[in-house]
C-alpha cells in the first residue's frame, strides 16, 4: 500500500536548538497514527512541518503524495487539522462556521448546503445549530471542530491533542468518531498525553529530545520492553533520557 | 492582611517580569514627552510667503526686505499677477500674499498713505491670524521708523508674568503630562481588569480567602507605583530637558501627582466594571478618554473660550484640575492656598469613581 | 476572490455581534466628533482687567475707559499695591494688569514721554502675545485721540489691509471638523485592525487558518476590506453631520475627497496591521497604537502649526497620514483644489500604502 505520510531524516533547527532531528517513518491510509512525547519532545513541531506550517530545515517529508517544503498550499488542500484550542469562531453560530470553513476551502455552495447538513444531521446540532459557540458545552465544541477539519474530505487530518480538558466518556465518544472516520478511509495523525488513547492507536511513535525513541503498534511496544500497559513504556523512555 | 502582601507581591511579579510591557510603559511616555517637548510650539517663524509686487519700487522693496530680516518670514514665491493667488494658495505652500499695487510709491508720497494687502489663506486660521498679526506689526514700525515719531509715543512697558520669554513648553508639557498619565494609568488598570475578568481568573480569584476590593486593590497598587514612578520621570523630563521651572512646594507637587493617578485609577476601574471583554475596555478608554482630554481639559483650546455647556464637560475631567495644579504648583509657585479647590475635586470624584464601581460589582455578585 | 467575500463576510458577521464594540467604532466617534467641533475655538475674549491707576487723573481715567470701552476687555478688579496684582495673577482672576503711574497726565502734556506697564499673565504665551497686542493699540489710539493725529498724517504711512481668504469670519468649526473626523476615523481603525489580528492569534484561529489553503493576501483582504468599510462610515457620516450642524464649506470636488480616502485609508489600516505583527499581547497593541495615534493626532497641524517645528520633528512627521489628510481636507473642502493640486498628495498614499502593507505582509511571513 502507498504510504500517505512519509518522512525521511525530517529536521528543523531553531538557531541552535534541533527540535526534530531526522525523524524518518511511514503512515498508511485509514490508519490511526499515534505520535507521543512530553513536552518539549519536537512531536508539535514536526506536526506543523507536516501540516505546512513551518518549513523543515533539511530531510524531506510527503503528505497526500506531496511535498510539504515546495507544494505546501498543495498539501494544505488534501490535510485537516484540529488543535486543542478548536478554534472555532465563538462569536460566529455552529451554521456560520460551518460555512465559513467551508467556504475556505472551496466547496461549493451545494456542497457546503450538503455537508452542513450532514454534520447537523451526525452530531444531532438541529436545535442548537443557530446558536453562538460561545454558548455550547465544551464536548460539542470538540466533535463541531473535529467535524470541521473533515469538512472539505481531506486525505489526512492532524489532531494536535485533541481531547485536552474533557472528561473521560467525551473522550471516549470522540475516539469513537475518529475510528469511524479512520473506515472511511482518512488517515489519522493524532498527538495526545493521555497513555490509555496510546492503546486505541493502530501504530504508536514516541518522541524523546527530537528523536523517535520507539515506533510500533501498542502491541509490540508492550512486548519489547516487557511491560503490561504503554504508560510504562512511555515511563522507561522518558526515565532513561532522565538519567543521562 | 499577610495573604493580602502575599497577594501583592504576586502582582508585582507579574507586571514586572513582563520585559516587554515594562519598557513600552516607561519608553512610551519619556518618546512622547520629549517629542512633544520639542514639537509642540507655536513660536512661528519661517512662514513661508509669497510676494506679488506690482509696484517694484524703492519703498516696496525695503519693506520686503525688512520682513525677511525678521526671521518670521520667508519668501518662498514672487507672483506676477494678482490672478495667480489662487492657484498659489491651492498648491498650499504658501501660507500669505504680501501684495503691493501698482502705484505704491506714488500714492504713499502723494496722498502720504498708501495700502498694502496682506491676503492670508485662511484654510488654516492660527497661521492667518498669526502671520497677519506679525506682518501688521513689522509695517507699523516700519511707519514709526519713517516718521520718527517714536520718541512721541507712550513707552509701554510689558511684565510677561510666569512666563519672561513666552514659551510654548509652558502651556503644552503640563497638558502632555496630564494626557499621558491619564491615558496610560486608565488603561493599564481597565484593561487589566477585563483581561481576569475575560478569562475567568477574577472570578477564581474571588472564591479565594480575599475579599474581592482587596483583590482590586492589588491588583491596582504595582499600576499606582508604576504610574507614579512615571510621572516622577516625565515631571523631570519637563524640568531639566524643557527648563520648565520648579518654584513651588515638592511634596505638595507629589501629592498633587498621587491624588491625579488614584483618580485615574479608579477611572479605570469603573471603565472595567462596565465591560466584558479586554477590547471593548481599550476602546472606551482610548476613544472616550483621549479625544476629549486633549481637547477641553485646556491643553489645547483655552477653557474660558469653550462653550457653556462643554465649560461642564471640562470641569469633569480629571486633567483639567491637573493641569491647574500643576501650572500653578510648578510654574507659578502657588501654596495650598491657592490651589485647594482643585484637590478637592479631584478627591471627589476618585470617590465617586469608587463608589460607582463598587456598586456595579455588588450588583454583579 | 470567494475567499476574501467569505472572510469579509465572517468579518462583518462578526463585528455587528459585538454589541459592546459596535458602538465604539460607529456611533461614537461620530457624536464625539460633533461635541468636541464646538471646542474648537482659541478665540480670546472677555479678557479679564486689573487695574491699578495711580495717577488718579482725567487722562488715566480716559485710558482706562478706553480699555473697558474694547471688546476684548472687561473689567475686573480695581488694584491698589502690587501685593493684591501678584495675588490676582497667581489666582489667575485677571489676565492682565495695567499700571498707570503717578505723573502720567503731567507726562502728556509736558514734552515727556509718558509710561505706563502691562503685567501680563504669560502662562499661556499664545495669549499673551495677543493680550500685549490689543493692549498696545488700544494705547496707541488713546495717545493719537490725545494729542491729534497732526504729526501722524505729517509723514507717510502704510496700511496694512488684511483679507482672509476661504473662512473670511475666521470661523474655526469649518475647518476643526474635517479635520477632527479625520482623527477620530485613524485613530479607530489602527486601533480595532492591531488589535482584531491580535486576538484572532491570542485565540488560534490564525492557525486554523494557516492550516487551509487560504492566501495571506486573501486572509489580508479580507481583514481590511470590512475596517475599509468602518473607516468610510465615519468619516462621511461625520462630514454629513458636520455640514448639518457647522454647515462646513464643501467648495470642492467630493468624490475627489473621496477618492483621496479610498486611498488614504489603507495607511492606517497597514499602520494596525504592521502593529499586530510586531506585538504579542493585546495589551501591547494599545499602547503601540496609542503611541502612534497620540503622536500623529498631535502633529497634524491641526491643533499646533506644522511649520514651526523643527526639521527633526518636521522630518519624522513626514510619514504622519494625518498630516496629509488634513491638508487635503483644507484644500478640497475649502480652497477647491482639483486633482491637479491634490496628485502629489495621492502619490504619496499610494506609496506609503503599498510600503506599509508590504512590511506588515513580510512581516506577517515571519510570525507564521
Amino acid at each position: 500500500m502507498e504510504p500517505v505520510v512519509k518522512v525521511e531524516n525530517l529536521s528543523k533547527k531553531f538557531g541552535e536548538f534541533i527540535a526534530t532531528n531526522a525523524i524518518s517513518f511511514e503512515v498508511n491510509k485509514g490508519e490511526i497514527f499515534g505520535f507521543l512525547g512530553a513536552n518539549g519532545a519536537g512531536k508539535t513541531t514536526a506536526m506543523r512541518m507536516l501540516s505546512g506550517l513551518l518549513t523543515p530545515s533539511s530531510g524531506q517529508a510527503f503528505v497526500a503524495g506531496f511535498d510539504v517544503a515546495t507544494q505546501a498550499e498543495l498539501v494544505k488542500k488534501n490535510i485537516g487539522y484540529m488543535s486543542q484550542k478548536f478554534s472555532l469562531y465563538e462569536d460566529l453560530t455552529i451554521q456560520e462556521n460551518i460555512e465559513f470553513y467551508g467556504g475556505i476551502y472551496g466547496l461549493s455552495r451545494q456542497e457546503i448546503k450538503d455537508r452542513s447538513k450532514g454534520i447537523v444531521d451526525k452530531f444531532q446540532l438541529a436545535s442548537v445549530k443557530n446558536k453562538l459557540v460561545k454558548t455550547i458545552p465544551l464536548g460539542w465544541k470538540q466533535k463541531l471542530a473535529f467535524a470541521l477539519a473533515l469538512i472539505h474530505k481531506p486525505k489526512v487530518v492532524f489532531l494536535d491533542e485533541p481531547t485536552g480538558g474533557v472528561d473521560p466518556i467525551t473522550r471516549r465518544q470522540f475516539w469513537d468518531l475518529i475510528y469511524e472516520a479512520a473506515n472511511d478511509g482518512v488517515t489519522i495523525f493524532i498527538t495526545t498525553h493521555y497513555m490509555d488513547e496510546a492503546e486505541y492507536c493502530d501504530r504508536v511513535s514516541i518522541m524523546v529530545d527530537g528523536l523517535i525513541k520507539a515506533l510500533g503498534t501498542p502491541s509490540e511496544l508492550k512486548k519489547s520492553f516487557d511491560v503490561d500497559s504503554m504508560d510504562a513504556v512511555f515511563q522507561l523512555l522518558a526515565r532513561g533520557t532522565a538519567n543521562k | 492582611m499577610k495573604k493580602f502582601y502575599a497577594f501583592v507581591q504576586k502582582e508585582f511579579y507579574h507586571i514586572f517580569r513582563d520585559t516587554r510591557t515594562m519598557m513600552i510603559l516607561f519608553a512610551l511616555p519619556v518618546a512622547l514627552v520629549i517629542i512633544f517637548g520639542y514639537a509642540l510650539n507655536n513660536d512661528y517663524k519661517n512662514i513661508p510667503i509669497g510676494v506679488l509686487n506690482q509696484s517694484k519700487d524703492q519703498t516696496s522693496e525695503k519693506l520686503i526686505n525688512r520682513i525677511i530680516g525678521s526671521g518670521y518670514f520667508v519668501v518662498e514665491k514672487s507672483l506676477e499677477k494678482p490672478q495667480d493667488i489662487p492657484s498659489a494658495f491651492k498648491l498650499g505652500k504658501i501660507k500669505l500674499v504680501l501684495y503691493f499695487p501698482a502705484h505704491f510709491q506714488k500714492e504713499l508720497y502723494h496722498s502720504k498713505k498708501a495700502q498694502v494687502q496682506l491676503i492670508a489663506d485662511a484654510s488654516d486660521i492660527n497661521t492667518a491670524i498669526n502671520t497677519t498679526s506679525y506682518l501688521s506689526g513689522i509695517i507699523n514700525e516700519f511707519n514709526a521708523e519713517n516718521a520718527r515719531e517714536i520718541n512721541g509715543g507712550i513707552q509701554i512697558s510689558t511684565r510677561m508674568i510666569f512666563n519672561q520669554r513666552l514659551l510654548s513648553v509652558y502651556l503644552f508639557i503640563p497638558g502632555v503630562i496630564a494626557l499621558i498619565l491619564l491615558i496610560i494609568s486608565a488603561l493599564l488598570t481597565s484593561v487589566t481588569l477585563a483581561r481576569e475578568k475575560e478569562m475567568g481568573t477574577l472570578e477564581l480569584l474571588s472564591i479565594s480567602p480575599i475579599s474581592p476590593y482587596m483583590i482590586i486593590i492589588g491588583k491596582v497598587i504595582p499600576y499606582l507605583i508604576l504610574s507614579l514612578l512615571n510621572s516622577f520621570v516625565i515631571i523631570l523630563l519637563g524640568i531639566f530637558i524643557f527648563g520648565l521651572p520648579m518654584t513651588g512646594s515638592i511634596s505638595l507637587l507629589i501629592m498633587a501627582c498621587f491624588v491625579y493617578t488614584v483618580a485615574s485609577l479608579s477611572l479605570g476601574i469603573l471603565i472595567s466594571t462596565r465591560v466584558e471583554t479586554q477590547q471593548a475596555a481599550m476602546f472606551a478608554s482610548l476613544v472616550t478618554l483621549m479625544m476629549p482630554t486633549m481637547l477641553l481639559s485646556g491643553f489645547i483650546f483655552p477653557i474660558e473660550s469653550l462653550p457653556l455647556p462643554l465649560q461642564v464637560i471640562s470641569n469633569i475631567i480629571p486633567a483639567t484640575h491637573f493641569i491647574v495644579l500643576i501650572k500653578s504648583i510648578m510654574i507659578k509657585g502657588a501654596g495650598i492656598t491657592v490651589i485647594w479647590k482643585p484637590f478637592i475635586i479631584l478627591i471627589g470624584m476618585t470617590s465617586l469613581f469608587l463608589f460607582v464601581s463598587i456598586q456595579s460589582l455588588k450588583r454583579n455578585n | 476572490m470567494r475567499n476574501i467575500f467569505i472572510l469579509v463576510r465572517k468579518e462583518f458577521l462578526q463585528i455587528f455581534r459585538n454589541r459592546q464594540l459596535l458602538p465604539f467604532m460607529t456611533v461614537l466617534p461620530v457624536i464625539q466628533v460633533i461635541l468636541l467641533t464646538f471646542a474648537a475655538n482659541y478665540e480670546i475674549k472677555n479678557l479679564r482687567l486689573g487695574i491699578w491707576d495711580l495717577d488718579q487723573s482725567t487722562s488715566a481715567q480716559q485710558l482706562i475707559h478706553k480699555f473697558t470701552g474694547a471688546k476684548f476687555f472687561q473689567e475686573k478688579a480695581l488694584i491698589s499695591n502690587q501685593k493684591k496684582a501678584d495675588e490676582l495673577l497667581m489666582k489667575d482672576e485677571v489676565d492682565l494688569v495695567l499700571v498707570i503711574p503717578k505723573d502720567f497726565e503731567k507726562a502728556i502734556h509736558s514734552s515727556n514721554n509718558p509710561a505706563i506697564q502691562f503685567q501680563i499673565n504669560a502662562l499661556n504665551n499664545a495669549k499673551a502675545g495677543i493680550v500685549q497686542n490689543y493692549a498696545s493699540a488700544i494705547t496707541q489710539d488713546f495717545l493719537n485721540e490725545k494729542r491729534g493725529n497732526s504729526t501722524l498724517l505729517a509723514s507717510p504711512k502704510i496700511i496694512p489691509i488684511t483679507n482672509y481668504w476661504y473662512n473670511p469670519t475666521l470661523n474655526y468649526k469649518t475647518i476643526m471638523l474635517p479635520g477632527i473626523v479625520a482623527e477620530v476615523m485613524t485613530l479607530i481603525i489602527i486601533l480595532i485592525c492591531a488589535l482584531n489580528v491580535v486576538r484572532e492569534r491570542e485565540i488560534g484561529t490564525i492557525e486554523q487558518l494557516n492550516v487551509t489553503p487560504l492566501k495571506k493576501h486573501e486572509f489580508i483582504l479580507g481583514k481590511l476590506i470590512p475596517f475599509w468599510v468602518i473607516g468610510h462610515f465615519i468619516f462621511w457620516a461625520g462630514i454629513a453631520l458636520g455640514k448639518i450642524f457647522f454647515n462646513i464649506p464643501m467648495v470642492g470636488s467630493l468624490g475627489l475627497l473621496e477618492l483621496f480616502l479610498a486611498i488614504f485609508l489603507f495607511v492606517p489600516l497597514g499602520i494596525g496591521l504592521f502593529i499586530s505583527t510586531a506585538v504579542e499581547t493585546q495589551q501591547q497593541a494599545l499602547f503601540t497604537s496609542f503611541f502612534f495615534i497620540i503622536l500623529f493626532i498631535l502633529m497634524c497641524g491641526l491643533f499646533t502649526p506644522v511649520e514651526t517645528m523643527p526639521d527633526w520633528a518636521q522630518y519624522i512627521n513626514q510619514l504622519n497620514p494625518l498630516k496629509y489628510f488634513v491638508e487635503v481636507n483644507r484644500l478640497i473642502l475649502l480652497k477647491g483644489s482639483g486633482l491637479k493640486e491634490i496628485y502629489p498628495f495621492i502619490a504619496k498614499m499610494i506609496i506609503y500604502g503599498i510600503g506599509i502593507n508590504l512590511l506588515a505582509i513580510w512581516r506577517f511571513k515571519k510570525t507564521n
